[in-house]
C-alpha cells in the first residue's frame, strides 16, 4: 500500500506542467496584485495589509486549485480505463481516494509554502504560532473540497473536466473574497458567508487574532463536507457500478 | 433453441475430472442488457481450473460483456459468477485474478518498472517485477515511460500488469489486437508457458487461429449466445467439412454438385471449390469423371468456415424464432 502512494506522489511531482503552473499561477498573480498595494496597510477597512490580505487570497485560491486538480486527474485515469484496471485489482476505493486527497493535499501545502515565501519577501511578518494556526485552520477550510473534486472527476469527462474546475474555482474564489474583500450586509456577503472558500480567506483574521473562527465557520465547513462527500460517494457508485 | 449445434463432450470430460473439486470459473444463466440492447442473453459457461478457455466471437456477440460479469466489473442482470468458489470482488481482493482489459491505457509519469512496482505492491504474494519484465519481454524497455511506448510495447506493458500479480486466473480481452505479427508469435507463447504453470486463462478473440492454437477449448458466441463449446478440434469434426480445389477448365457446376459427397460447387476463373460431406467419396468420383482434373489440394475447413456456419445456422434460428 505505501509504494503505491509514494508513486501517486511522484507521478505528481513528474508532471513538471502540471506541478508549475498549479503553484506558479497563484504566485504570478499574487505579485501582480499585491507588487503595487505593498505599502497599503489597512485594505478596504479590513485592518489587514494589502500583502497579507491577497497572500491569503491567494493562498486559497492555489489550495482550492490544488485540491480540485484531483477530480482532473480521477477523470483522466477514468479516460485512460485506468480505474478499471485498477478495479481488478485488491486496491479499495477508499485506499484508491485516500491516495488521491492525500496528493492534492500534499500540493495544497506546497502552494501554502510558495505563497508564504511569496508573502515574506513582501514583508508579511507573523509570529509563528500564529502562522501555525493559520495554516492548520487552511488546511481544515479545504477538507470540502475533496469530495468535490471527487464527485467532479467520476461525474464529468476529461475532455470538459478542467472548464468544470476552472469554473468552480473562479465562483469559489470570487465569493470567498479572494480578489476583493467581502464586506457590508448586502446579498453577496450573506452568501459569501455560507461558502468554504470564505472562510478560507477568513483564516488570516483568526491567524492576526483580530477575530476568531466562529462556530458559524465550523457549521459551514462541516455542512458542505457532509453534502460534498454524500454526492462524492454517489458520482463514485454510479461511476463504477458499485454497491 | 436447444436445437442448436453443442458440443458438449469436452466440458463432461473435464466435469469428471479432479479439476472441479477445486473450483474453477462458473457462469450460471447470465443475462445482461444495456438499455434496449441485449448483450448477454443466457449463457452457461464453466472452467476448470488449469484450462485455457477462448471466448470466440465475432465483434459484438457478448464477449467483453460476459468478462466484465466474469470480473465484476459489470453485475448481470441474472444469474451467476463463481470465481474459485467465491464472487468475482472476493476473488479479485484475495489477488487471484490477473486481466489485461480491451481498452485502455497506461498510467502516465512512471517507468514500466515503476508501474509494475506499483501495482505488485497491492497483492498479497507478487511475482519479482523483473519475472514479469522478462516473462512478457517488456525488459527491454522497462525504463521508459509509459506514454513514451509504442503500441506493441504498450501492450507487452499491460501485459505485465495483468501477470505481475502472478495470478490464478488470467483473464485477457482480445489481448493482441494492437500488436503485430511477430508480437502476438512472443504473446502467445509467453502466454503458453504461463498456462503451463497451471494458471487458469480465459482469452476473447475473435482471431479463430489464435482458438485454434492455443486454447484447450474454444466457446463460440454470436449475438449474445453460446453458439457452440468444445475442444477446437470437435468444433470444426463437428461441422465435418473439407473443400477440394483443383484447376478444371470445362466441367459444368451442376454436374460438379451433383457428385456423391459435395455438397456445394463454385468457380474461380480456372479453379473450381468444391464443399464437401465426404470428401473420400468426391476425390473418387470427380476423378472417374473428369481425369484431365489437376492441382487438387483438400483441406479441412478451418475454424473460420465452422464458424461462419455456426453463427449463420443460430443467426437463422433467430430469425425464423
Amino acid at each position: 500500500m505505501f509504494p503505491y502512494m509514494r508513486y501517486e506522489l511522484l507521478r505528481v511531482l513528474r508532471n513538471r506542467r502540471f506541478f508549475l503552473l498549479s503553484l506558479g499561477f497563484p504566485l504570478v498573480l499574487y505579485f501582480l496584485i499585491a507588487g503595487p498595494n505593498h505599502n497599503v496597510s489597512n485594505l478596504s477597512g479590513t485592518g489587514l495589509s494589502a500583502p497579507l490580505y491577497y497572500m491569503l487570497g491567494l493562498t486559497s485560491f492555489g489550495t482550492m486549485g490544488a485540491m480540485l486538480s484531483c477530480g482532473g486527474r480521477i477523470a483522466a485515469e477514468r479516460d485512460a480505463g485506468w480505474n478499471r484496471q485498477l478495479r481488478i485489482t485488491p486496491l479499495s476505493p477508499r485506499a484508491y481516494i485516500a491516495a488521491k486527497v492525500l496528493t492534492a493535499y500534499v500540493m495544497a501545502c506546497m502552494s501554502i509554502a510558495a505563497l508564504y515565501l511569496a508573502g515574506a519577501s513582501l514583508g508579511v511578518s507573523i509570529a509563528a504560532g500564529r502562522w501555525l494556526e493559520m495554516t492548520g485552520l487552511i488546511l481544515v477550510a479545504l477538507i470540502p473540497l475533496a469530495p468535490l473534486g471527487i464527485a467532479l472527476g467520476h461525474h464529468i469527462k476529461a475532455d470538459s473536466v478542467g472548464p468544470a474546475i476552472g469554473g468552480s474555482i473562479s465562483l469559489l474564489a470570487f465569493l470567498g473574497g479572494t480578489w476583493f474583500p467581502i464586506t457590508g450586509h448586502g446579498f453577496l456577503h450573506g452568501v459569501a458567508q455560507e461558502l468554504p472558500s470564505y472562510w478560507l480567506v477568513q483564516a488570516s483574521h483568526v491567524g492576526l487574532g483580530a477575530r476568531a473562527w466562529p462556530a458559524h465557520a465550523w457549521l459551514v465547513i462541516a455542512g458542505w463536507t457532509a453534502a460534498l462527500s454524500v454526492v462524492a460517494l454517489r458520482s463514485y457508485r454510479r461511476d463504477t457500478g458499485r454497491a | 433453441m436447444r436445437s442448436a449445434p453443442a458440443v458438449s463432450a469436452g466440458s463432461a470430460a473435464s466435469a469428471a475430472g479432479s479439476g472441479r473439486h477445486a473450483g474453477g470459473v462458473e457462469l450460471r444463466g447470465l443475462f445482461k442488457s444495456f438499455g434496449p440492447i441485449e448483450a448477454v442473453r443466457g449463457i452457461d459457461v464453466s472452467v476448470t481450473r488449469g484450462e485455457t478457455v477462448a471466448l470466440l466471437g465475432p465483434n459484438g456477440a457478448g464477449k467483453s460483456t460476459t468478462i466484465d460479469m466474469m470480473l465484476g466489473l459489470a453485475q448481470p442482470d441474472r444469474g451467476s459468477v463463481s470465481v474459485f468458489g467465491r464472487e468475482p470482488s472476493a476473488a479479485i481482493a484475495a489477488g487471484a485474478v490477473g486481466a489485461m482489459l480491451q481498452t485502455g491505457s497506461l498510467l502516465r509519469d512512471l517507468s514500466v518498472r515503476e508501474l509494475l512496482d506499483m501495482m505488485a505492491s497491492l497483492y498479497p504474494s507478487p511475482m519479482p517485477v523483473q519475472e514479469a519484465l522478462v516473462l512478457t519481454g517488456a525488459d527491454a524497455f522497462a525504463d521508459q515511460r509509459t506514454q513514451k511506448l509504442s503500441g506493441g510495447e504498450t501492450q507487452r506493458a499491460r501485459f505485465a500488469v495483468a501477470l505481475v500479480s502472478d495470478p490464478q486466473l488470467l483473464v485477457l480481452d482480445e489481448p493482441t489486437a494492437a500488436m503485430d505479427v511477430e508480437g502476438r508469435r512472443a504473446f502467445w507463447e509467453t502466454m503458453r508457458g504461463f498456462a503451463a504453470r497451471g494458471r487458469t486463462i480465459v482469452f476473447a478473440t475473435h482471431y479463430l487461429e489464435e482458438a485454434d492454437a492455443y486454447a484447450d477449448r474454444a466457446v463460440l458466441m454470436a449475438a449474445g449466445r453460446i453458439v457452440a463449446d468444445g475442444p477446437t478440434t470437435e468444433i470444426r469434426a463437428m461441422v465435418g467439412t473439407r473443400t477440394i480445389r483443383a484447376t478444371l477448365p470445362d466441367a459444368p457446376l451442376e454436374a460438379l454438385a451433383g457428385l456423391p459427397g459435395v455438397t456445394g460447387a463454385e468457380r474461380r476463373g480456372e479453379a473450381i471449390v468444391l464443399t464437401c460431406s465426404d470428401s473420400d467419396a468426391a476425390i473418387r468420383a470427380l476423378l472417374a469423371a473428369h481425369p484431365g482434373v489437376r492441382d487438387i489440394e483438400i483441406a479441412a475447413a478451418g475454424l473460420e468456415e465452422a464458424f461462419l456456419e455456426l453463427t449463420s445456422a443460430r443467426a437463422q434460428a433467430d430469425r425464423r424464432s
